[in-house]
């Protein structure tokens, strides 16, 4: 037991590393994230100073909002990027037959390197749009350090959960071949239905509850508002993580049934 | 920054490198035919293979249409709470949204690629088309020339369509009716300037391909508010230091019949054309440098 937890440490680690070595490539982002960040903030301001109080949250709520969601979208995959498609890439070419020879379990394997990529991204690319946003706006981070633990205990959630699915758009490359139709609209999808565009509090009637309990809430609606603490304290806060924890399970456990349909279909040619 | 790269460029630039160079042999004029010609084959390649994948095209497609077209309907449950964002009504913020949206669609059917040239210089692949009598220009920007972008050209014009109809309280003149093609054109062009500054800003910088979307991008997101909205400094840097107020919003205020918050002077709404072409020549000045100082990774 211990084994397995050191070699998927270490495959996390791996995951970490990698993307650490992209360094241009980090900035970039933190670049581009901030701009967003300015840009939308502009927007958030305007709306909310016709309509303050709007989805629940006052200015500075809705635009700490915003910048903690600008501080998410890479770890969570949320505009593409992940592993995805290097998954999709290597059902296509044949060596995903090696990962299925490896002594591990392909799903804990990949879902190991995605955390590690992931932790990256949320140290890289999270940190300093969220700083630079802190310093430019009036936003409304807690003090309390219990309360930016439990926010990090949701993000974590958050993250399981968006490889969940994503790693079912891999095996789809079983029957597809080719991801990138198919890794767009899943793109579509995660825009739209995880709050990035507009907390999904500010969506209208039925459809808003409805947007609210889909999977993609769990990937950054529900983290910042965990951050944010919002009314309703203890309770409120574990019915939140416990959504997340409910579709971390039901989409993990759907990955295994699927790639279970998938291996099945492989074929390996000798050579 | 453009200077630096100037600066690189010309150290570069010897006699000696002049003579070995065969493209600087042939007439100008040819060497622009050459590259539109060559750019024609790549692009025909390229639909050819995507279209060996007909569901995965028909997706794409629809899903680059449908990305744009949920950036709309966020801003339509913004307006199902306010009537006005920024003193401007929903047909009006569609009007900026659907040029730029068309804009930079068409700059990104043509030149949308040539972001990729950080990956091409890091993987050394760009040796093979320095070698390849089409210019290098031409190659970048035909890689992988992806058709399903007229999805979101559609759905940008679709939207403006609607808005134009809605407006129909404005006195159309006929001013203000050639004026929505000349901006969507000119708009395309300085995006287009924008990505072949950026792809220059590659051979510096390396894989800095997200810089550049966040101009391109981040500037359509921009201009799809009322430059009500934004702080002043904020529309002093994107009129006069990267000019994509001329994409839409000045010509766009024009139209609509408002003021501009600067300003500027009435018309500032037709300099976008003028604009463009002035964008251009250090975009492409800083392009020339950047294949120049291109030293091969070498293997």
């Amino acid at each position: 037991m211990a084994g397995r937890a050191g070699l998927y440490g270490a495959v996390a680690a791996g995951g970490f590393r990698r993307y650490a070595t992209y360094g241009t490539a980090t900035a970039a982002g933190v670049f581009t994230n901030t701009v967003f960040g300015f840009i939308l903030a502009y927007t958030y301001i305007a709306l909310w100073d016709e309509r303050p109080g709007l989805g629940g949250y006052d200015q500075s709520e809705a635009l700490t909002f915003m910048w903690v969601s600008q501080a998410l979208l890479a770890a969570g995959a949320l505009i593409g990027g992940g592993f995805q498609e290097e998954f999709q890439e290597r059902v296509r070419t044949g060596d995903i037959a090696v990962d299925l020879y490896r002594p591990a379990d392909l799903q804990a394997w990949w879902l190991a390197g995605d955390l590690g990529r992931a932790g990256f991204q949320l140290l890289g690319r999270g940190v300093v749009p969220l700083v630079i946003g802190g310093l430019a706006f009036q936003l409304a981070l807690p003090t309390a350090p219990l309360r930016w633990l439990l926010f990090l205990v949701s993000v974590f959630l958050g993250l399981v959960v968006s490889f969940a699915l994503r790693y079912l758009l891999g095996l789809a490359a079983f029957w597809l071949m080719d991801g990138a139709g198919i890794n767009m609209m899943a793109t579509v999808v995660s825009i739209f239905f995880s709050g990035m565009l507009l907390p999904l509090t500010v969506f209208p009637g039925g459809f808003g509850e409805f947007v609210r309990v889909l999977p993609w809430a769990a990937m950054l609606q529900v983290p910042v508002d965990v951050l944010l603490g919002g009314g309703g304290g203890a309770g409120r806060t574990a019915g939140a993580l416990g959504f997340q924890a409910a579709w971390a399970v039901v989409l993990l456990g759907l990955g295994r049934l699927v790639q279970a349909a998938a291996t099945r279909k492989v074929v390996v040619q000798g050579g | 920054m453009a200077e630096r790269v100037v600066e690189g460029g010309s150290g570069v630039a010897s006699p000696a490198g002049r003579a070995v160079d065969p493209g600087l042999l042939v007439p100008r004029r040819s060497r622009v035919l050459e590259g539109l010609r060559g750019y024609g084959l790549i692009a025909a390649m390229w639909i050819r293979s995507t279209m060996t994948y007909r569901t995965s095209f028909f997706l794409s497609t629809f899903g680059n249409a449908a990305i744009t077209l949920l950036d709309f309907v966020a801003i339509m449950i913004m307006f199902s709470h306010v009537d006005e964002l920024g003193g401007f009504s929903l047909p009006e913020i569609a009007l900026l949204y659907g040029s730029c949206s068309a804009s930079l669609g068409l700059a990104d059917l043509l030149l949308g690629n040539t972001d990729r040239i950080g990956s091409r210089i890091r993987d050394g692949s760009l040796d093979t088309m320095l070698v390849r009598p089409v210019p290098v220009l031409a190659q970048v920007a035909a890689d992988r020339f992806a058709l399903r972008r007229l999805g979101r050209i559609a759905q940008g014009i679709a939207v403006l369509g609607w808005a134009v109809s809605e407006l129909d309280q404005l006195h159309w003149t006929v001013g203000k009716v050639l004026m929505v093609p000349v901006m969507i054109t000119a708009g395309a062009a300085i995006f287009g300037a924008v990505m072949v500054a950026g792809a220059a800003f590659q051979f510096l910088a390396g894989d800095a391909a997200e810089v550049q979307n966040s101009f391109t991008y981040g500037g359509c997101t921009m201009l799809q508010y009322p430059p009500t909205v934004f702080a002043k400094d904020l529309l002093r840097g994107v009129t006069f230091i990267v000019p994509l107020a001329f994409v839409n919003w000045l010509p766009a205020l024009y139209v609509l019949g408002r003021p501009d918050p600067l300003g500027l002077p009435g018309w500032v709404a037709y300099a976008s054309p003028l604009v463009a072409f002035v964008v251009f020549l250090p975009a492409s000045l800083a392009w020339r440098a950047g294949v120049r100082s291109y030293r091969s990774t070498g293997s």
